[in-house]
């Protein structure tokens, strides 16, 4: 049976896995590379044997062999072909396995990558990476079983969860899984580096685009997540601080205040210890999050001891942590440093406010995602934090943070005077006050909202200057402005690309605000031909039909027509969508975008909907295409951050040479 | 007692707008008199007024009806019980459109805001709330953000206290490379921005 072939594989892969570390470390222990060439080998060969086992699971949904009870947990007979296909990550023990084959594909390209130039952490590279491989491996093969057969052979499988048969919904776990997973191979070169006591930022140079495109994918992962969630999941927003985003979002945090603070070891030599810590952290919260994401752990502790994977997740977590801790403090000599931040207002010094502020909004999503397992630990009764809570607790810092962006990059290193900081933030101030005023003026009275508007507008305008004098100073040498600005960007990728994902957070924060402060919202059952109306739209509810769909899909569509103005604008077709077979209810809303607000229908199954009548919720959503446009100028931003430049590379190279002869930079 | 008495006269004379007391000396008229107007007048004003406002709304007294904005107001800052993690005015499950036509029944009877809250918690917890309140347990979660962001800010403070006494102009780095800190002038930037291109 093809299914018994994949599990053999992923028994075999499991072996192989333990093999390289054994070896690596062997060869390491008695000098001896052949061995440690073998641990290697033996890495890249978890892949294909990963890839061959994931293989037979597609296989098996493709067949539908529901005599495995993975597939007929998460398919059936008459699902379309694609989604048969990624059901693979459509349920626990599937989308386990799927995280296995990326870290073994991430595991392979780093062997085959880096193998030559850094060659002496690779024994450690290799046990850490196997070491986390290992774990995951023994869960899928022993205890999360994709292959577990069923006692009897069902005639079709129950389907896939309705939530997850989304084109988002498809794509967003292996975004998520990719940027999980990629942080693991800056977290193996961190433990190298203390391993060998080779603690200069060598480790941090070698992994800084596996860094930079592992936390490209989680907040690709992030992004797409809440715009599935507004399509989908029909309650206007996007972000709803549940705790499956959550564990997402701790993992991104700790990454991005890791891929800030790097750059103060790159150009001063400090935060060495520091840096390890915040690495660390990202791995164990994304070993959390992948957790957390697929089990109801959040919801009781009496899930989570319930759950078979539960107690050895946590026990993994806490081997890795106690394992870097033990080698953070072993090194702590090492890892510290003569260089001292001088001033306030110095560069070093702003990432390190960048740094605070990360960990203050990072430790207070903890708290609150984490809190109903501590409040039933300590008082047995079940506690919880909603949304409003989340909100109120992290804007400010969010605020902060904000202004932290459009501010920190005109200070300089060492030292920027206080003066000259001045001067170049009075005349954007009052630019921004005069834009603010005008808003006033428009009759906007909101102060949070105009405050964080006043914010936004700040940093941006602070963002955009830093582009033009960079520009101006290249066209100087006689360039016209977009060859200037071409050349900006492709001889300081990193700090463009990163001053473009700035721009893009800050169109987002400012969709952000739209949404958040101005959402107007209202519900009302019409009668056919009737009409509701809200601020300058008319909506008229034409009819509604009910009909089959594809699958066991019951589908409930009204028709209506929006005005604006009294003009008609749009036919929209919202629906609810019953799955009979789980009598799982789906809301799917209906909008009209434009470039300044969506108005958003729902059709709201609270009374059972008649053809004559049905009860619409409205939204009006101001701005939400902003965040959608910011997330896209973000990932541009990071693609432009994380482009190879072989040049550069070289030039990377030579300097890791120069620093090492102890010329310095 | 008296003088309880004599404040409801007061009220009663401010009611009948203060007509002249002198010309009437108070004790030559029964207090039982006076009191008995007083009832028949309350009495009287309680019998008109729900008339009146019968009129406007012309329903029954005690029922109102309650639009869905005004319950979705009260259904969104609560959880559904079962469902995790959803507001209970956007959750699409039967046991939450029960739990929403409960909430009208109980705002239709007159019940606040803070009414439906109390039985909600009273019912299935602490939980049932978005915001949980700030006693017990909860209380320590309140603060722990706080505490926490205080605490980073008096590490942060004496670190960066620390290095105030340090002298800014020569720091050796670990490397031993003597690193000084040169200010770059105010109108170099163009110059800054070159030779960062060119360096790195």
């Amino acid at each position: 049976m093809i299914a018994d072939l994949g599990f053999f594989a992923l028994v075999i892969a499991f072996g192989v896995s333990i093999y390289a570390a054994v070896a690596a470390w062997y060869g390491n222990r008695v000098d001896e590379p052949r061995w440690v060439e073998s641990g290697r080998n033996a890495v890249i060969l978890v892949f294909p044997l990963v890839a061959l086992s994931a293989g037979t699971i597609i296989m098996s949904l493709l067949n539908n062999d529901f005599s495995i009870e993975y597939v007929w947990r998460v398919s059936s007979i008459d699902m379309p072909t694609y989604l048969k296909v990624t059901s693979l990550w459509g349920g626990q023990a599937g989308s386990l396995l799927f995280w296995n084959l990326l870290l073994a594909l991430f595991a392979a390209v780093v062997m085959m990558r880096k193998w030559r130039v850094d060659r002496e952490f690779m024994p450690y590279v290799i046990i850490v990476i196997s070491m986390t491989q290992v774990f995951f491996l023994g869960i899928s093969a022993f205890i999360e079983n994709p292959f577990t057969r069923m006692t009897v052979i069902p005639p079709d499988g129950n389907g896939l969860n309705p939530l997850l048969r989304h084109p988002g919904m498809i794509i967003h776990p292996p975004m998520l899984y990719l940027g999980f997973v990629g942080f693991v191979i800056p977290y193996s070169f961190a433990m190298a580096a203390l391993l060998t006591n080779k603690l200069d930022d060598r480790w941090i140079r070698t992994t800084r685009r596996w860094t930079l495109v592992a936390w490209l994918f989680l907040s690709l992962g992030l992004i797409l997540g809440g715009r599935w969630a507004y399509d989908v999941l029909g309650w206007g927003g996007y972000w709803a601080w549940d705790p499956v985003e959550n564990a997402s979002l701790m993992p991104w945090l700790a990454g991005t205040a890791f891929l800030h603070s790097v750059m103060i070891q790159e150009k001063r030599n400090m935060f060495k210890m520091w840096n390890m810590f915040l690495i660390v952290m990202t791995y164990c919260l994304v070993i959390l999050g992948t957790f957390v994401v697929r089990s109801g752990v959040i919801s009781s502790v009496h899930s989570f001891a319930q759950s078979a994977i539960g107690p050895f997740f946590f026990a993994f977590i806490v081997i890795m942590f106690l394992f870097s801790a033990y080698w953070m403090t072993k090194r702590r000599e090492d890892l510290a440093t003569e260089n001292q931040i001088n001033s306030f207002l110095s560069r070093e010094a702003a990432f390190l406010y960048n740094n605070f502020l990360i960990m203050a909004i990072l430790a207070v999503v903890f708290l609150f995602t984490y809190y109903p397992i501590f409040s039933e630990l300590f008082t047995g009764e079940k506690g919880f934090v909603g949304a409003p809570v989340y909100e109120q607790a992290t804007a400010p810092l969010f605020a902060a943070l904000l202004l932290l962006m459009g501010v920190a990059p005109l200070t300089m290193w060492y030292k920027t005077s206080a003066k000259r900081l001045e001067m170049s933030l009075l005349w954007p101030a009052v630019a921004t006050t005069v834009i603010v005023g005008v808003i006033f003026a428009l009759g906007i009275r909101y102060w949070a909202a105009l405050l964080g508007m006043w914010i936004v507008i700040f940093s941006l305008i602070l963002t955009l200057i830093e582009f033009w004098k960079g520009t101006r100073a290249r066209m100087k040498r006689g360039e016209n402005v977009l060859t200037a600005y071409g050349h900006l960007l492709s001889r300081n990728r990193r700090r463009y690309g990163g001053y473009w994902i700035h721009i893009g957070v800050l169109v987002m924060a400012f969709g952000i605000i739209g949404t958040e402060v101005f959402q107007q919202q209202t519900q009302l059952n019409l009668q056919n031909g009737e009409s509701l109306t809200m601020g300058n739209y008319e909506m008229v509810f034409n009819g509604v039909e009910r009909f089959p769909g594809p699958d066991d899909l019951l589908i409930t569509e009204a028709d209506v027509d929006v005005f604006y103005n009294g003009r008609f604008v749009k036919n929209l077709n919202p629906r609810t969508e019953l799955y009979t077979r789980t009598g799982q209810p789906m809301t799917i809303p209906a909008a009209r975008s434009t470039i300044s607000e969506d108005f958003y229908v729902l059709l709201v199954n609270w009374e059972p909907t008649s053809s004559t009548e049905a009860t619409f919720r409205v939204y009006v959503n101001p701005l939400i295409n902003w965040v959608w446009a910011g997330g896209l100028i973000f990932v541009i931003g990071t693609l432009i951050a994380a482009w190879p430049d072989p040049r550069k590379e070289k030039v990377a190279e030579a300097k890791r040479e120069r620093m090492a002869l102890g010329v310095g930079d | 007692m008296k003088e309880e008495r004599n404040l409801i006269l007061e009220a009663y004379f401010v009611v009948r707008k203060r007509q002249p007391t002198t010309h009437y000396p108070l004790r030559t008229m029964s207090s039982r008199f006076i009191v008995l107007s007083l009832f028949l007048t309350m009495f009287a004003s309680l019998l008109v007024l729900p008339a009146a406002a019968q009129d406007v709304e012309t329903e029954e007294p005690v029922l109102r009806e309650v639009s869905d904005d005004e319950v979705n107001e009260v259904a969104k800052d609560l959880y559904c019980p079962v469902c995790e993690n959803t507001p209970l005015d956007v959750c699409p499950t039967k046991a939450c459109a029960d739990w929403r036509e409960l909430i009208r029944t109980k705002l239709a009877a007159g019940e606040t805001k803070q009414d439906v809250f109390d039985y909600f918690v009273l019912q299935y917890g602490d939980s049932a709330l978005a915001r949980p309140p700030k006693t017990g347990i909860n209380f320590v979660l309140w603060l722990l953000p706080f505490i926490a962001v205080a605490l980073g800010l008096v590490f942060f403070a004496r670190y960066m206290k620390g290095l105030r006494q340090d002298d800014p102009e020569t720091v050796t780095s670990a490397s031993g490379v003597q690193d000084v800190s040169p200010e770059p002038a105010p109108d170099d930037y163009s110059a800054r921005v070159e030779q960062e291109l060119k360096g790195k």
